[in-house]
């Protein structure tokens, strides 16, 4: 009250030139004014310089036929398609290589995460010289070196190197068998759909029961009998609907099969190694933030230490863990875009061609920044949803 | 009973053992840090194993088979290839590194004006030796000729046109040079830009707060290639018919641009991380927005930071190779240029052993600057940490 009462017998004296309100507002009316008449220069120079060189503006380009040839394509593509059509075999060539390279990537990453806390000397110093190592490197150079410096260098098609299970590895890619259904194998699917949902029917009944009588029941061997068991008993049920389509090998090229193309294994590969090698120390910080307490604390509830880790150590690490992880996740589709450097047709790659061909330069970058800025968009939803699951329940 | 008298008082220290055989000496480490439980041995076994099966085969390739000598491809050629060396060699071909080693380093730099080149990376190191030890004097001075000074040096010696020294077109330029010219531009920009925008994210000024986030969110949202692509294809578009900008000084622009959004984003989480009360503490010493900033809120909040900095320096040293794509030649790009269209070299070992080369100097500075962000981290914790 006091305040206020001074406040009004003294009223504005000092200039309002030091207001820092009335400052803060022209600053701002100023800066808007400055960003919009740069706006109106960038955008006036850029329609004249469009039509200069002749460039229809607009979306419309993408209907045009595309008239390059993709060699890595998920869907059915041809130079005869649009150029709408390249850009989703793009978007879906950049999906495909950062799913599995997240996957990859994670599964590397947590064993070597986990490998430098062990306590093993020999294994601690091994994860310690691989994340040293891939970790100061540039990811571009990781890709080439997979690319020109390991698979060129595989044998020609004559002289495959033979794998397990009728696969070949050459110069060319890897080839393995291709999965050919025939009729009957719908019963498979409703069998893996059926295992799926009766076991998380059991667990949600095992939980039930846990609470309310303390019995456990071993819900995850259950689940695995259910999951693996429907679907081969679908299998038995339709008669082996299934057969193998192996790669023949021929003087020049291997037929049939499933071909991976080097330049997606090396991209693969690359982004794996590299991301992995910083997800490995996002999960150390994790666990070592986890503190000592709780290690304690669950051997004297007598929990051996497997069923410890499990269900103290880890879901407390998991909550240190997921942001930073979110963060690499996002990094290794973004870095899906080095693609570009070894030819392996996705959307950056794509995009280029077509603003070779066409000139439209602005549409394409549009292009770019909407499906990243969406991927990223998503991830982090998704993230965020998998974090607010993970965080600390609070009364 | 009377002559013996049970109440004894020991005089003197009774001497230490030695500790148990089991519990000391190389068989004690061996055990406890490698076959502690079975699992520890099987793993122990199985690594031993894996660096039987490699370490020799990286120290043959690297250094026992290698190709030390030679003038052109034919050295590391095996016979089947139409070289000297057995059938079903693999080794190194280090000639091909020392006979390129020039291009690797300065690009195609004239030849003769090389000096400039070496001249510059020796004020270079001598400005930063001297910032980077804590013991050496003029810190402030240091700085502003390093950050202020030497890029008005580093402009006239590289590029030239005039008090005499030629003209060199910035499309000469590559190599490492380039890949240093980068980042270091990157760094001296970046900073301040990422602290500006840092504290427009911060401000409590709505536009300004708002442009800030659409330009570090958007920036962070993209591939550094689609920065670069942009920098390089739509900046011709925006400005003026018949004005063009150098190629390197869009890619430049392009880093910048980038790691300041990053560094943005460092920043501010270490404003974050100051306590109200020092915010509160400098109002109340009538202090105005940037004395505030300047004096009390930055130091402690860069200091808090410094591994963060060093990280984003660390990406942005790494993604300078990404102008390959834009057909510009960084050490990789020249790297890559020399194994993919020289044919002199042209051998199956080039490529392997180019990249093991730019790899180790890629390795060695990123390394050292995170060893550096350590120590210093280490220096700088004045034990208030929470």
């Amino acid at each position: 009250m006091s305040q206020e009462v001074i406040h009004e017998a003294t009223p504005q004296r000092a200039s309002l030139l030091y207001d820092p309100r009335v400052r803060g507002i022209v600053f701002q009316v100023v800066l808007v004014a400055l960003l919009a008449l740069g706006i109106w220069w960038i955008v006036d120079n850029t329609i004249e310089n469009l039509r200069r060189s002749h460039i229809a503006t607009g979306f419309g380009f993408l209907k045009g036929r595309a008239g390059f040839d993709i060699a890595n394509t998920l869907i059915d593509y041809s130079s005869d398609n649009s150029y709408g059509r390249a850009l989703v075999v793009g978007i879906l060539n950049t999906a495909i290589v950062a799913i599995t390279g997240i996957i990859t990537a994670t599964i590397i990453g947590f064993l070597v995460g986990i490998g430098r806390l062990s306590n093993n000397w020999l294994i601690r110093k091994l994860a310690t010289v691989y994340i040293e190592i891939f970790r100061n490197i540039p990811p571009l150079l990781v890709i080439l070196f997979w690319y020109q410096g390991v698979l060129a260098l595989l044998p020609n098609v004559r002289d495959s190197i033979g794998l397990p299970f009728g696969s070949f590895l050459n110069n060319r890619g890897f080839y393995f068998p291709r999965m050919v259904w025939s009729d009957g194998a719908w019963l498979v699917a409703v069998g893996l759909a059926a295992g799926v949902v009766l076991s998380w029917y059991v667990a949600r009944r095992a939980r039930a029961r846990q609470m309310a009588t303390g019995q456990q029941f071993p819900v995850f061997l259950t689940s695995v009998a259910l999951i693996v068991g429907m679907p081969l008993l679908g299998f038995a049920l339709a008669g082996f609907p299934l057969t193998f389509e192996f790669p023949q090998k021929g003087t020049f090229n291997l037929t049939g099969g499933v071909n991976v193309k080097p330049e997606f294994l090396s991209l693969y590969l690359a982004l794996s190694f590299y991301t992995a090698a910083f997800i490995a120390e996002i999960v150390r910080a994790g666990i070592v933030g986890v503190p000592k307490g709780q290690t304690e604390a669950f051997s004297a509830l007598g929990l051996r230490s497997g069923q410890g880790l499990r269900l103290v150590v880890i879901p407390q690490a998991m909550r240190i863990i997921i942001p930073p992880l979110t963060s690499q996740y996002l990094n290794l589709t973004k870095n899906s875009s080095l693609a570009v450097a070894i030819g392996y047709p996705d959307l950056y790659a794509i995009g280029g061609t077509i603003l070779n061909q066409t000139g439209q330069a602005i549409e394409v970058v549009v292009i770019f920044m909407v499906v990243y800025l969406g991927i990223s968009i998503l991830t982090s939803l998704f993230m965020n949803w998998f974090n607010t699951k993970m965080a600390l329940k609070e009364r | 009973m009377q002559e013996h008298d049970m109440s004894w008082v020991r005089t003197e220290m009774a001497l230490a053992q030695a500790a148990p055989r089991s519990q000391v000496g190389f068989g004690a480490w061996v055990r406890r840090n490698l076959f502690a439980t079975p699992v520890d041995s099987v793993l122990t076994v199985l690594a031993l194993l894996a660096i039987a099966w490699a370490l020799p085969q990286i120290l043959n390739w690297v250094f026992f088979d290698a190709v030390w000598t030679g003038a052109d491809r034919t050295a590391c050629l095996t016979t089947e290839q139409g070289g000297q060396l057995p059938v079903g060699w693999t080794g190194a071909c280090w000639p091909f590194v020392s006979g390129r080693f020039g291009q690797f380093m300065f690009g195609r730099y004239p030849m003769d004006e090389r000096w400039r080149v070496i001249l510059t990376g020796i004020i270079f190191i001598a400005l930063l030796a001297p910032l980077l030890i804590p013991r050496v004097p003029y810190k402030g001075l240091n700085a502003i000729l390093f950050f202020v000074v030497f890029p008005f040096i580093a402009f006239y010696l590289l590029v030239g046109g005039f008090f005499g020294l030629s003209y060199v077109e910035t499309p000469r330029w590559g190599g490492l040079m380039v890949t240093l010219v980068l980042s270091y531009v990157g760094i001296v920009v970046s900073l301040p830009l990422g602290i500006l925008l840092a504290m427009g994210r911060r401000s409590k000024m709505p536009i300004v707060k708002l442009l800030s986030v659409v330009f570090i969110e958007t920036v962070r949202g993209v591939p550094l290639v689609t920065v670069l692509f942009m920098a390089s294809f739509m900046l011709p578009l925006f400005v003026p018919p018949g004005m063009s900008f150098d190629k390197l000084l869009r890619a430049l622009i392009g880093v910048a641009l980038f790691a300041a959004a990053y560094m943005a984003e460092v920043v501010r989480g270490g404003l974050q991380a100051i306590p109200k009360g020092q915010y509160e503490g400098a109002d109340s010493l009538g202090l105005g927005y940037w004395q505030k900033m300047g004096f009390i809120i930055m130091p402690q909040a860069l200091k808090l930071v410094i591994p963060g900095i060093v990280n984003t320096f660390i990406g942005m040293f790494k993604d300078t190779t990404l102008v390959l794509i834009i057909s510009m030649f960084d050490l990789l790009g020249v790297v890559k240029q020399n194994i993919s269209g020289d044919p002199t070299w042209a051998t199956p070992q080039t490529a392997k052993t180019g990249y093991v080369f730019a790899a180790a100097i890629f390795w060695i500075f990123c390394f050292g600057m995170s060893r550096y962000s350590q120590f210093m981290e280490r220096r700088l914790d004045t034990g208030h940490k929470r």
